[in-house]
């Protein structure tokens, strides 16, 4: 009897600490991300875990949930943290670093944040991207840069996001700080408004209901949107076009270079399985995967992209681009100045 | 009125006393309240204070913020006030026509005008731009008719778009709460009014509406409450140009990270919701009228007179337009070809097809967020359910003690509302610092949409409640009924037409909630609208079409339940 007590107990004892039971790893991140199925199964395999995603809203709503939680936080790894709000996760002091082998791979034009806290994973072009059956159609030339737009040919024809609740609308409103200077950005939106401006309040909106180019045929075949959109309208098409519908204007700062960043939250209690978990983020493995998920470019370099990103993807060659330092110090009076040139 | 009202003063010692008499002495009304108080608790008042006590800042209280805090409260009365006015107009005759008049696809109708309740806004929002839109239907059609160069309606981004969506959404509020009210009129009064000689007219402003005054005053309330609190409606059809106190608090509180001010902006959200929420259980509770049970021939009827098919016609073409049309734009583009109008650059494609609808069963990316859409539609009726009962449990007994309200009953009834009123923005951010890691565990969904639906479950049930005649109970208990008998025989038959519009409420709100559940689902099992805004949130015809697709897809799904619920009936009870 006492035999089979021991027996049980030992059998019980095995099955609560046996070591098949995954260890659970969450992961917070911001609406848009997305990732392969067998990218995730294979990173659950490799490491016996479990991997739970909590998506909690757009980048910047994303990043002040995780920042409202440090004390309790809600997750063990932070991705999508931007260039734009960079500074806002560092002074908050929601990570800790990690200085991760995978690095040394990455250039340094990416690592924006020498204490390693943030390790960056991706970056993008938001441009002003154009529907070209409107533009052939209509026998008008393609505006080609920032000062083009507040020209009268091109009078509302252009709609963006607003920069108070949507990241792409803050990242093109960077673009015209940099492209213009401080304060001369304001003249530039006040004559934007003036021709016509259509601006709503985030990138669904502004892409499906008021963008001509996309499915939702809207009015307005200018949108403030992101570089890879002719390669997403190839490959998210039923059956593939000749040629992609959309195309993107490539002036002198019409694009800014936007770079996402990850890192592990304080106070997880899974140190090493989301030191892991970061690794495998910078890995080849997801860095390939990435593009053809949210569509993004990988930070690590040779990565073989997919054939519609080589084919309608197009590169800025001259795009804007800011420090985080800066960005901090400007980007709330930015925003607060535009909405009163802009909106009242 | 007024001997009625001396009436019901007068029979209340003598309700309470026959109160004890029925209800088995262990359910006190402190066990009432128990479990609907805790709920509210621990779901409501503990997270919604905690996360204002950590924000709130007193040197937040510059001249500067209140100024633009009393702007933003300005414009909120403003569009909630006119957008209440606007759906009265059209609720309260749709309330008499569909508690009065039988006339053919009538079930179907009313079950067409309560589906926009439940859709998530960014589906509404393309609905409408696809009938009103610069390049919508309406706009098209007069440009090509008149020859005209530029859109003649201007839609999207105008406070006509914020008031017509809000009226879309909310009329069904007044349908089912006033034509509750409406279908359980005493007859007798009416036709006491009548053989005394007075004209239809003055019938219905003497005596029906007088009688309808708490169902119209509590729609109103509802409607008021949800045009005020409005958030998605304001962000995505009015613009940036628009801001209501909800809209304030998340621009400050999750763009601006400016927790101070979005915490003075969501205490005067929570004063005006409770000073509105006294101020409209005082009137409520001043005005209890008894109905009585009957069978439903005596007031549901054909036209008879060419006013009244006018009437009827009219008013159908009305909500056809309003309701139907906006709605109809999804299912077309669902099946629609929309990679066309690309004639230049590929080969023609137009036509219909129903490649989206099977390109929902294909993960296409390989991503590990695809949804089947089975799963998705058996998560939604889940959730949906778990809502109905949840809401129910917690519902009753919350509205049995309100229906013969105590001291008690006097200061609780304001605090049940607050949660429809109390900033939403606010309460998940509550959510997240009381609950961390417990916001991914399942059951919290159903729990969630439980606190949005009970102040909607409570409110329908009160008034059926507090109708039941007390002389009835009487004579039955008298006769030698059980205290269950009597309820089956005397409660049950007046309160199965108010549970069911209950749980009607729970059902949609539960189907169409995106805000909380997109705070707590875990990607493994979302809901419909969150399939739908997965697919929205990627460029890309495909996906498009699929997010119209499961948008269609949840509009059926809601029509559906709601009919089922409609015509669910007990044996014998013959109503109808």
């Amino acid at each position: 009897m006492k035999r089979l007590l021991l027996f049980i107990s030992i059998v019980l004892l095995l099955a609560a600490c046996g070591p098949q039971q995954p260890a659970a790893l969450t992961v917070m991140t911001h609406d848009s991300f997305a990732a392969g199925d067998s990218v995730i199964k294979a990173f659950e395999q490799t490491n016996n875990a479990k991997v739970t995603f909590v998506k909690s809203g757009d980048a910047g709503a994303a990043l002040n949930k995780a920042i409202l939680s440090k004390d309790a936080p809600l997750a063990d790894v932070f991705y999508g943290v931007d260039n734009t709000f960079l500074s806002r996760a560092l002074a908050a002091g929601i990570y800790q670093p990690y200085d991760s082998p995978a690095l040394k791979n990455i250039p340094a034009e990416f690592q924006l944040d020498p204490t390693h806290q943030a390790l960056p994973v991706d970056q993008s072009y938001v441009c002003v991207v154009y529907d070209k059956a409107y533009f052939a159609s209509h026998n008008l030339a393609v505006p080609q840069t920032l000062e083009d737009l507040v020209k009268p040919e091109y009078k509302g024809l252009l709609v963006m996001e607003n920069p108070a609740t949507s990241s792409p609308g803050l990242v093109f409103l960077l673009a015209t700080v940099k492209h213009f200077g401080d304060p001369n950005y304001l003249g530039f939106w006040k004559n934007l408004r003036q021709n016509g401006l259509t601006v709503v309040d985030g990138w669904e909106t502004a892409y499906y209901t008021n963008f001509s180019g996309s499915s939702g045929k809207g009015p307005q075949p200018l949108v403030v949107s992101y570089a890879t959109d002719p390669a997403a309208e190839v490959m998210g098409a039923q059956t593939p076009p000749p040629d992609s519908p959309v195309g993107v204007v490539l002036g002198p700062d019409t694009c800014f270079r936007q770079i996402e960043f990850v890192g592990i939250l304080k106070g997880t209690k899974q140190l090493a399985l989301a030191q892991k978990f970061v690794d495998f983020m910078l890995s080849a493995q997801f860095q390939a995967d990435m593009p053809g998920q949210m569509y993004v470019y990988p930070v690590v370099p040779n990565i073989t992209l997919p054939d519609a990103f080589t084919k309608y993807a197009q590169i800025p060659t001259q795009p804007a681009t800011l420090s985080p330092d800066e960005i901090a110090k400007g980007r709330d009076g930015w925003i607060q100045a535009w909405t009163d040139a802009v909106l009242h | 009125m007024n001997s009625m009202i001396s009436h019901h003063d007068g029979t209340k010692t003598q309700r309470r006393s026959n109160l004890r008499a029925l209800v088995p002495s262990w359910l006190n009304r402190p066990l009432l309240w128990f479990f609907p108080l805790s709920f509210l608790l621990v779901l409501f008042f503990y997270p919604f204070f905690r996360i204002l006590a950590y924000s709130f800042n007193v040197s937040t209280l510059t001249t500067d913020n209140l100024n633009f805090a009393i702007s933003v409260l300005f414009f909120t009365f403003y569009q909630a006030v006119l957008s209440t006015l606007l759906t009265l107009l059209i609720g309260l005759p749709s309330a008499y026509l569909f508690a009065r008049f039988d006339f053919p696809g009538k079930s179907l109708l009313r079950a067409l005008t309560a589906v926009p309740f439940m859709l998530p806004t960014v589906v509404v929002a393309a609905g409408f731009s696809a009938l009103l839109g610069a390049r919508g239907w309406i706009n098209l059609t007069l440009m090509n008719s008149f020859g005209l160069s530029a859109p003649p309606i201007q839609f999207v981004g105008t406070l006509g778009a914020i008031l017509l969506a809000h009226v879309f959404y909310n009329t069904t509020i007044v349908t089912r709460v006033v034509g509750n009210a409406l279908y359980h009129l005493d007859p007798k009064l009416e036709q006491a009014a009548r053989s005394l000689g007075a004209s239809s007219r003055r019938v219905w402003w003497n005596v029906t509406l007088p009688l309808l005054r708490p169902s119209i005053l509590a729609a109103s309330l509802l409607v008021f409450l949800f045009d005020f609190t409005s958030f998605g409606v304001i962000l995505l059809l009015g613009g940036p140009r628009f801001s209501t106190l909800e809209v304030a608090i998340y621009t400050q509180a999750l763009q601006f990270l400016n927790l101070p001010l979005a915490a003075l902006l969501a205490f005067i959200q929570l004063f005006c919701t409770l000073v509105f929420s006294i101020l409209y259980t005082r009137v409520v509770e001043r005005s209890a009228v008894q109905t009585a049970p009957r069978s439903a021939e005596s007031n549901v009827r054909k036209a008879k007179t060419p006013n009244e098919k006018f009437f009827i016609i009219a008013l159908c073409l009305l909500l056809f337009a309003l309701f139907i049309l906006p709605m109809f734009a999804l299912p077309l583009r669902s099946v629609s070809r929309l990679d066309a109008d690309r004639a230049q650059l590929g080969p023609i494609q137009t036509g219909l097809t129903m490649d989206y609808y099977s390109a929902l069963f294909v993960n296409v990316r390989g991503s590990i967020f695809y949804v089947p859409p089975f799963d998705a539609a058996l998560n939604s009726l889940l959730y949906a359910s778990a809502t109905i009962v949840l809401s129910l449990l917690l519902g009753f007994p919350a509205a049995s003690a309100l229906a013969r309200p105590g001291r008690l009953e006097k200061i609780l009834d304001p605090i049940l509302i607050l949660p429809l009123g109390a900033s939403a923005v606010t309460l998940g951010l509550g959510f997240i610092i009381s609950f961390g890691r417990l916001l991914t565990v399942p059951w919290l969904v159903p729990l969630a949409h439980t606190l949005v639906a009970l102040p909607f479950v409570i409110r329908t049930l009160q008034p059926a409640l507090a109708s039941i005649p007390d002389r009835l109970r009487q004579a039955a208990a008298s006769l030698g009924a059980s205290p269950f008998r009597v309820w089956r025989n005397v409660d049950w038959p007046i309160l199965r037409r108010a549970t069911l519009s209950a749980a009607t409420f729970a059902f949609t709100i539960s189907l169409g909630e995106f805000g909380a559940t997109s705070l707590l689902t875990r990607p493994d099992d979302p809901t419909i609208p969150i399939a739908i805004y997965r697919f929205l949130s990627q460029p890309g015809g495909l996906n498009y079409g699929q997010a119209m697709a499961m948008a269609t897809i949840l509009m059926a799904l809601t029509t559906a339940g709601i009919f089922v619920i409609e015509k669910m009936r007990l044996p014998g009870a013959g109503e109808f």
